[in-house]
Protein backbone atom coordinates (compact mmCIF):
# COMPACT_ATOMS: atom_id res chain seq x y z
CA UNK A 1 0.00 0.00 0.00
CA UNK A 2 1.61 2.90 -0.96
CA UNK A 3 1.38 6.55 0.52
CA UNK A 4 -0.93 7.29 -2.47
CA UNK A 5 -3.44 4.93 -1.56
CA UNK A 6 -3.09 5.51 2.15
CA UNK A 7 -3.95 9.22 1.27
CA UNK A 8 -6.50 8.22 -0.91
CA UNK A 9 -8.61 5.91 2.01
CA UNK A 10 -7.97 9.15 4.48
CA UNK A 11 -9.32 11.31 2.27
CA UNK A 12 -12.28 9.50 1.65
CA UNK A 13 -13.29 8.80 4.62
CA UNK A 14 -13.05 12.28 5.73
CA UNK A 15 -14.64 13.67 2.85
CA UNK A 16 -17.44 10.94 3.93
CA UNK A 17 -17.77 11.79 7.59
CA UNK A 18 -17.84 15.56 7.56
CA UNK A 19 -20.56 15.02 4.84
CA UNK A 20 -22.82 13.07 7.36
CA UNK A 21 -21.88 15.32 10.03
CA UNK A 22 -22.98 18.71 7.47
CA UNK A 23 -26.18 16.98 7.61
CA UNK A 24 -26.67 15.98 10.85
CA UNK A 25 -25.22 18.83 13.02
CA UNK A 26 -27.86 20.69 14.75
CA UNK A 27 -25.46 24.69 14.29
CA UNK A 28 -25.91 25.40 10.57
CA UNK A 29 -22.59 27.05 11.37
CA UNK A 30 -21.01 24.21 12.64
CA UNK A 31 -22.67 22.42 9.10
CA UNK A 32 -20.64 25.42 7.27
CA UNK A 33 -17.22 24.21 8.83
CA UNK A 34 -17.75 20.73 8.16
CA UNK A 35 -18.32 21.49 4.67
CA UNK A 36 -15.19 23.25 4.34
CA UNK A 37 -13.63 20.68 5.54
CA UNK A 38 -15.51 18.43 2.44
CA UNK A 39 -14.31 20.61 -0.03
CA UNK A 40 -10.60 20.54 1.57
CA UNK A 41 -10.74 16.85 0.88
CA UNK A 42 -12.39 17.20 -2.15
CA UNK A 43 -9.43 19.46 -3.32
CA UNK A 44 -6.57 16.56 -2.15
CA UNK A 45 -8.70 14.27 -3.88
CA UNK A 46 -8.03 16.48 -7.03
CA UNK A 47 -4.05 16.45 -6.29
CA UNK A 48 -4.33 13.22 -6.43
CA UNK A 49 -5.96 12.89 -9.65
CA UNK A 50 -3.32 15.44 -11.11
CA UNK A 51 -6.02 18.19 -11.48
CA UNK A 52 -3.83 20.93 -9.88
CA UNK A 53 -5.77 23.72 -11.52
CA UNK A 54 -8.96 22.40 -10.32
CA UNK A 55 -7.54 21.95 -7.27
CA UNK A 56 -6.83 25.54 -6.70
CA UNK A 57 -9.98 26.81 -8.21
CA UNK A 58 -11.91 24.41 -6.17
CA UNK A 59 -10.50 25.40 -2.60
CA UNK A 60 -10.24 29.39 -4.06
CA UNK A 61 -13.71 29.69 -5.03
CA UNK A 62 -15.67 27.24 -3.09
CA UNK A 63 -14.19 27.08 0.34
CA UNK A 64 -13.06 30.84 0.15
CA UNK A 65 -15.98 32.65 -1.40
CA UNK A 66 -18.74 30.56 -1.17
CA UNK A 67 -18.66 29.28 2.27
CA UNK A 68 -17.79 32.97 3.08
CA UNK A 69 -20.71 34.04 1.39
CA UNK A 70 -22.84 31.12 3.52
CA UNK A 71 -21.48 32.59 7.06
CA UNK A 72 -22.22 36.05 6.09
CA UNK A 73 -25.75 34.94 4.99
CA UNK A 74 -26.00 33.19 8.84
CA UNK A 75 -24.55 36.13 10.63
CA UNK A 76 -27.15 38.18 8.57
CA UNK A 77 -29.91 36.73 10.09
CA UNK A 78 -28.44 35.67 13.33
CA UNK A 79 -29.06 32.19 13.58
CA UNK A 80 -28.34 29.46 15.84
CA UNK A 81 -29.51 25.88 16.64
CA UNK A 82 -32.71 27.31 18.85
CA UNK A 83 -33.96 28.74 16.10
CA UNK A 84 -33.11 25.72 13.70
CA UNK A 85 -36.83 24.19 12.69
CA UNK A 86 -37.39 20.89 13.26
CA UNK A 87 -39.30 17.90 11.01
CA UNK A 88 -40.91 15.54 12.76
CA UNK A 89 -39.20 12.22 12.88
CA UNK A 90 -40.87 10.15 10.17
CA UNK A 91 -39.67 12.69 7.68
CA UNK A 92 -36.19 12.43 8.91
CA UNK A 93 -36.30 8.57 8.55
CA UNK A 94 -37.93 8.54 5.14
CA UNK A 95 -35.18 10.78 3.75
CA UNK A 96 -32.74 8.35 5.59
CA UNK A 97 -34.58 5.66 4.22
CA UNK A 98 -34.80 7.11 0.54
CA UNK A 99 -30.51 7.97 -0.08
CA UNK A 100 -29.56 5.08 1.35
CA UNK A 101 -31.95 2.95 -0.99
CA UNK A 102 -30.77 5.28 -3.85
CA UNK A 103 -26.96 4.54 -2.57
CA UNK A 104 -27.65 0.43 -2.60
CA UNK A 105 -29.12 1.06 -6.25
CA UNK A 106 -26.33 2.67 -7.61
CA UNK A 107 -23.86 0.72 -6.31
CA UNK A 108 -25.52 -2.35 -7.42
CA UNK A 109 -25.94 -1.02 -10.67
CA UNK A 110 -22.42 -0.16 -10.77
CA UNK A 111 -20.71 -3.43 -9.17
CA UNK A 112 -20.90 -5.28 -12.50
CA UNK A 113 -19.89 -2.34 -14.65
CA UNK A 114 -16.27 -2.83 -16.94
CA UNK A 115 -14.06 -1.06 -14.91
CA UNK A 116 -10.83 -3.00 -16.50
CA UNK A 117 -9.29 0.64 -17.73
CA UNK A 118 -9.22 1.84 -14.26
CA UNK A 119 -5.95 1.53 -13.37
CA UNK A 120 -5.61 5.22 -12.66
CA UNK A 121 -1.85 5.55 -12.04
CA UNK A 122 -1.22 8.84 -10.09
CA UNK A 123 1.31 11.42 -10.52
CA UNK A 124 1.66 10.83 -13.93
CA UNK A 125 0.25 12.97 -17.07
CA UNK A 126 0.20 16.91 -17.12
CA UNK A 127 -3.75 17.46 -18.80
CA UNK A 128 -4.71 19.23 -15.51
CA UNK A 129 -1.61 21.96 -15.38
CA UNK A 130 -2.93 25.40 -16.37
CA UNK A 131 -0.87 25.62 -19.82
CA UNK A 132 -2.70 22.59 -21.24
CA UNK A 133 -6.11 23.39 -19.46
CA UNK A 134 -6.32 26.90 -21.43
CA UNK A 135 -5.43 25.88 -24.57
CA UNK A 136 -8.16 24.12 -24.87
CA UNK A 137 -10.54 26.35 -22.90
CA UNK A 138 -9.61 29.02 -25.11
CA UNK A 139 -10.06 26.96 -28.68
CA UNK A 140 -12.46 24.64 -28.63
CA UNK A 141 -14.58 26.17 -25.65
CA UNK A 142 -14.42 29.47 -26.14
CA UNK A 143 -18.28 29.58 -26.69
CA UNK A 144 -19.34 28.34 -23.38
CA UNK A 145 -17.07 30.37 -21.72
CA UNK A 146 -18.29 33.57 -22.81
CA UNK A 147 -21.62 32.27 -22.30
CA UNK A 148 -20.99 31.53 -19.05
CA UNK A 149 -18.91 35.31 -18.18
CA UNK A 150 -22.74 36.48 -19.55
CA UNK A 151 -24.23 33.96 -17.05
CA UNK A 152 -22.49 35.72 -14.41
CA UNK A 153 -23.42 38.73 -15.80
CA UNK A 154 -26.88 38.18 -15.80
CA UNK A 155 -26.83 36.80 -11.80
CA UNK A 156 -25.41 39.52 -10.77
CA UNK A 157 -27.98 41.61 -12.06
CA UNK A 158 -30.46 39.21 -10.42
CA UNK A 159 -28.80 39.40 -7.09
CA UNK A 160 -28.67 43.38 -7.09
CA UNK A 161 -32.20 43.51 -7.98
CA UNK A 162 -33.54 40.31 -5.63
CA UNK A 163 -31.60 42.30 -2.84
CA UNK A 164 -32.79 45.87 -3.23
CA UNK A 165 -36.78 45.35 -3.07
CA UNK A 166 -38.10 45.14 0.23
CA UNK B 1 -17.20 7.67 -2.84
CA UNK B 2 -18.52 10.01 -4.90
CA UNK B 3 -21.78 7.91 -4.90
CA UNK B 4 -21.79 8.24 -1.21
CA UNK B 5 -21.53 11.68 -1.16
CA UNK B 6 -24.12 12.23 -3.30
CA UNK B 7 -26.29 10.34 -1.51
CA UNK B 8 -25.62 12.06 1.67
CA UNK B 9 -26.61 14.88 -0.10
CA UNK B 10 -30.11 13.83 -1.29
CA UNK B 11 -30.59 12.65 2.62
CA UNK B 12 -29.47 15.84 3.15
CA UNK B 13 -32.38 17.98 1.37
CA UNK B 14 -34.90 15.47 2.13
CA UNK B 15 -33.95 15.37 6.05
CA UNK B 16 -33.32 19.20 6.81
CA UNK B 17 -36.29 21.71 6.93
CA UNK B 18 -33.62 24.72 6.93
CA UNK B 19 -33.69 26.46 3.41
CA UNK B 20 -29.44 26.86 3.94
CA UNK B 21 -28.60 23.32 5.00
CA UNK B 22 -30.54 22.07 1.94
CA UNK B 23 -28.35 24.75 -0.07
CA UNK B 24 -25.65 22.89 1.09
CA UNK B 25 -26.75 19.58 0.36
CA UNK B 26 -26.87 20.59 -3.14
CA UNK B 27 -23.57 22.03 -3.22
CA UNK B 28 -22.60 18.85 -1.81
CA UNK B 29 -23.86 17.15 -4.69
CA UNK B 30 -22.37 19.18 -7.34
CA UNK B 31 -19.39 18.33 -6.00
CA UNK B 32 -19.50 14.52 -5.92
CA UNK B 33 -20.58 14.85 -9.52
CA UNK B 34 -17.39 16.94 -10.25
CA UNK B 35 -14.75 14.34 -8.55
CA UNK B 36 -16.79 11.77 -10.57
CA UNK B 37 -16.05 13.60 -13.46
CA UNK B 38 -12.56 14.26 -12.44
CA UNK B 39 -12.14 10.13 -11.87
CA UNK B 40 -13.10 9.68 -15.39
CA UNK B 41 -11.07 12.17 -17.37
CA UNK B 42 -7.90 10.58 -15.62
CA UNK B 43 -9.05 7.01 -16.41
CA UNK B 44 -10.09 8.07 -20.46
CA UNK B 45 -6.39 10.07 -20.35
CA UNK B 46 -4.87 6.56 -19.19
CA UNK B 47 -6.95 4.75 -22.01
CA UNK B 48 -6.14 7.03 -25.20
CA UNK B 49 -3.34 8.67 -23.75
CA UNK B 50 -0.80 7.03 -26.19
CA UNK B 51 -2.69 8.53 -29.44
CA UNK B 52 -4.61 11.55 -27.94
CA UNK B 53 -2.69 13.95 -25.69
CA UNK B 54 -4.90 15.61 -24.73
CA UNK B 55 -7.55 13.21 -23.73
CA UNK B 56 -9.79 13.30 -20.89
CA UNK B 57 -9.02 17.67 -20.91
CA UNK B 58 -12.52 17.77 -21.87
CA UNK B 59 -13.47 16.33 -17.96
CA UNK B 60 -11.94 19.21 -16.22
CA UNK B 61 -12.95 21.34 -18.28
CA UNK B 62 -16.73 20.32 -17.70
CA UNK B 63 -15.44 20.46 -14.07
CA UNK B 64 -14.69 23.91 -14.47
CA UNK B 65 -17.84 25.21 -16.54
CA UNK B 66 -19.71 23.04 -13.55
CA UNK B 67 -18.33 25.29 -10.87
CA UNK B 68 -19.46 28.59 -12.89
CA UNK B 69 -22.43 27.47 -13.17
CA UNK B 70 -22.79 26.50 -9.34
CA UNK B 71 -21.02 30.01 -7.62
CA UNK B 72 -23.92 31.96 -10.30
CA UNK B 73 -26.56 29.95 -8.67
CA UNK B 74 -25.16 30.54 -5.07
CA UNK B 75 -24.99 34.09 -5.35
CA UNK B 76 -29.00 33.90 -7.12
CA UNK B 77 -30.23 31.35 -4.36
CA UNK B 78 -28.73 33.10 -0.75
CA UNK B 79 -30.06 36.42 -2.21
CA UNK B 80 -33.62 34.67 -2.29
CA UNK B 81 -33.00 32.71 0.90
CA UNK B 82 -32.16 36.25 2.26
CA UNK B 83 -35.38 38.06 0.65
CA UNK B 84 -37.40 35.42 2.02
CA UNK B 85 -36.09 35.60 5.67
CA UNK B 86 -36.69 39.48 5.20
CA UNK B 87 -40.45 38.65 4.36
CA UNK B 88 -40.81 35.89 6.96
CA UNK B 89 -38.28 35.88 10.14
CA UNK B 90 -37.54 32.78 9.37
CA UNK B 91 -35.72 30.39 6.75
CA UNK B 92 -38.31 27.54 6.75
CA UNK B 93 -39.10 25.73 3.88
CA UNK B 94 -42.82 24.69 5.14
CA UNK B 95 -43.54 28.27 5.01
CA UNK B 96 -43.90 28.65 1.59
CA UNK B 97 -46.43 26.03 1.20
CA UNK B 98 -48.61 29.09 1.56
CA UNK B 99 -47.12 29.85 -2.10
CA UNK B 100 -50.21 27.34 -2.98
CA UNK B 101 -53.04 29.65 -2.06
Amino acid sequence: MGITQVLFWFLSILAILSAILVVVSKNPVHSVLWLIVVFVAISGHYILLDAQFLAIVNLIVYAGAIMVLFLFVFMLMNLNADTEPQKNRWLKIAGVVTGGALLLVLVAALKKADMKAQLAEMGHGNIGLIHNLGAVLFSDYVVPFELSSALFLSAMVGVVVIGKKD
Amino acid sequence: MSIALFCIGVAGVLTRRNAIIIFMCIELMLNAVNLLLVAFSKMHYHALAATNPNAGIDGQLFVFFIMVVAAAEVSVGLAIIVMMYRNTHSIDVNFLNRLKH
